[in-house]
């Protein structure tokens, strides 16, 4: 008799038993799914962040206890010179190194795109390939092509132009220079892929139509590839700004042995990790580290600003 | 019509082009080239003016004098168990964490989902001073296990997976499997993955060589020469008072041959996971 029973209400409830079981299986499967990454975010990106946060209020050197002294880590770091230094730092490089890309980003990918251009392929992967070697190769190689020697190929270079050597790795416009130009040679090819790929999503009618009504490359480039191109540009101004801001490994790499001693290149990334780990002093270090943040996230909102407002005037031209 | 106006066109602007791009070609394969001279060079040719720029015959003694400084092939090895692991664990994390975002319902996705693109915003040395604390209470400094466990997160990851599992797996396909009585995980295993092989082509490349080159986090964990990647290894060729260039880029060109193999065979590869990256 169960048995019966129980095959008489199975059957009756299979549509709907099924179906909430299914729901709930894929509840569960949903959220098994995505714990991996929270569990590892908790234990290595959010736990962190906050105690980041925290020390920032602490005075701390690693070993002995930690104590309380409230905005005074922020006082030091704000009052601190060296810090000013690694901000203005930080900006001058960024912008010395982004900025130009943007330009000749675009201009390269514009050539790139051009119907009659052969070797095409040849040429984007010769311009892409610096982006593959990594930050420290790209710093040594630039350490030893921009080094104080008279005989260095950049002092060479100058010398050709009857320019005066310059000492690369010391002075304050030196080391600046050098190390936007590697920043430079490293991420305009990775920039141009971008904008290439945002050329070719525009339509070949509105080139055809302009070609029709006589225009010629430069007006083109000027008045259908740059408008239709800004997101991407967005994109990649938002991109540069967010990694000038944390740039650490160039620097670091180029100046060697005297990187955390002398202040012409040292950047804000680089004055918390000597903070830290130089000078253990955690709490300044922490502080500098959420002043970081709040620059980080100025940066950002000015372009996410920058975005909306282009948005909008999509919006209202159509 | 078209043709027309090609054919008239003068052939100064192309010549400026082609000479354009060919500069810029130049410009960027020159410190390539110029490490391969001075990496077999002795150092003293460095003195010369005008620089010299062609090869010399010590590609093999400076490369001698590199293992005499640093562990070059333990490095390697090192940062390439490094990026293996982590690629494939931010592979199968994103693709399954994409999977359940993509095809499944659940209360809170949306949110869940929002919060981890927002783990983004986070720049990654907020969190420096408390990471290398973690690291070294659990005995991790100095291990690889310690450099690999920050990478593991990775939310771009699972937005491209989201992407593209929403876009290339059918909903029929999984309605049939579960209709069939698969469970999830199998669907997981024998529908999701191998549709999204395509893309964790795309996701490895950009994780692998995004690990690769990383420098500020394991230059912090990695003190101990033993365990030196790559990266580190090659910093620390730099960090003596007099330096011998032959030596120094010798370790480079080595540490970067491999890398521009792998770029040469596969470029459309590396050249498509950038746009996929960051245009979606």
């Amino acid at each position: 008799m169960p048995s019966t029973k129980v095959n008489l209400n199975k059957e009756k409830n299979v549509p709907n038993k099924r179906y909430f079981s299914e729901e709930k299986k894929d509840m569960i499967s949903g959220y098994m799914y995505i714990a991996p990454f929270f569990i590892i975010f908790a234990l290595v990106g959010l736990y962190p962040t906050i105690y980041s946060i925290f020390l920032a209020f602490q005075d701390w050197n690693g070993l002995s206890p930690m104590e309380f002294v409230g905005l005074e880590n922020f006082r030091v770091v704000l009052m601190d010179d060296l810090f000013w230094k690694s901000v203005y730092n930080t900006i001058v490089i960024g912008l010395m190194g982004t900025a130009p890309q943007l330009v000749i980003g675009i201009i390269l990918a514009f050539l790139l795109n051009l119907g009659f251009l052969k070797f095409k392929q040849f040429f984007r992967v010769t311009i892409f390939m610096p982006y593959i070697t990594s930050m420290v190769a790209v710093a040594l190689i630039f350490s030893v092509l921009f080094s104080n020697h008279e005989s260095s190929m950049a002092n060479y270079v100058l010398g050709l132009f009857g320019f005066d050597p310059v000492d690369w790795a010391t002075s304050e416009w030196g080391t600046k220079i050098a190390i936007s130009i590697m920043v430079f040679w490293r991420w305009v090819g990775y920039n141009t892929i971008i904008y290439l790929a945002g050329i070719q999503s525009i339509s070949n009618d509105l080139y055809e139509a302009a070609t029709i009504d006589g225009a010629n490359k430069f007006q083109q480039l000027l008045y259908i590839t740059m408008p239709l191109l800004k997101p991407f540009i967005l994109l990649t101004v938002f991109f540069s700004t967010v990694g000038a801001l944390q740039l650490f490994a160039e620097p670091t790499v180029f100046l060697g042995s005297s990187a955390f001693t002398r202040d012409e290149a040292m950047t804000v990334v680089m004055y918390l990790y000597r903070d830290a780990f130089r000078l253990q002093s955690f709490g300044t270090a922490s502080a500098t580290a959420v002043i970081l943040l709040f620059i980080i996230i100025i940066a950002a909102a000015v372009n996410l600003l920058l975005t909306n407002r282009l948005g909008r005037k999509k919006r209202s031209a159509k | 019509m078209s043709q027309r106006v090609k054919k008239k066109k003068p052939s100064l602007s192309r010549v400026l082009i082609y000479s354009f791009l060919t500069l810029a070609s130049l410009l960027s394969l020159f410190p390539f080239y110029w490490m391969f001279v001075m990496a077999t060079r002795p150092s003293a040719a460095y003195n010369s003016i005008p620089p010299t720029i062609t090869p010399g015959g010590m590609l093999v003694e400076n490369f001698k004098k590199v293992l005499e400084q640093i562990n070059f092939f333990q490095s390697m090895w090192n940062t390439v168990i490094v990026c293996a692991t982590v690629t494939i664990v931010v592979l199968l994390i994103s693709s399954l964490a994409g999977f359940a975002f993509a095809k499944f319902k659940f209360p809170a996705k949306n949110a869940l989902f929002v919060a981890i693109l927002l783990t983004m915003v986070i720049p990654p040395q907020l969190g420096l001073i408390p990471q290398y604390y973690l690291i070294s209470k659990a005995g991790l400094l100095d291990t690889l296990s310690g450099v690999m466990v920050l990478f593991f997160l990775n939310p771009l990851g699972i937005f491209l997976m989201r992407q593209y599992i929403s876009e290339s797996v059918p909903d029929e396909l999984i309605e049939a499997a579960k209709l069939d009585g698969c469970s999830n995980f199998k669907i997981y295993r024998s529908i999701v993955l191998p549709i999204v092989l395509p893309a964790f082509a795309t996701l490895g490349i950009i994780v692998f060589t995004a690990v690769w080159g990383e420098f500020l986090w394991q230059f912090t964990v990695l003190r101990d020469p033993e365990v030196y990647t790559i990266q580190v290894a090659l910093a620390s060729l730099n960090n003596t008072f007099k330096v011998d260039f032959g030596m120094l880029l010798s370790g480079v060109f080595w540490a970067t041959v491999p890398l521009v193999i792998i770029f040469l065979f596969f470029n459309k590869l590396f050249i498509s996971s950038i746009t996929d990256g960051a245009v979606k």
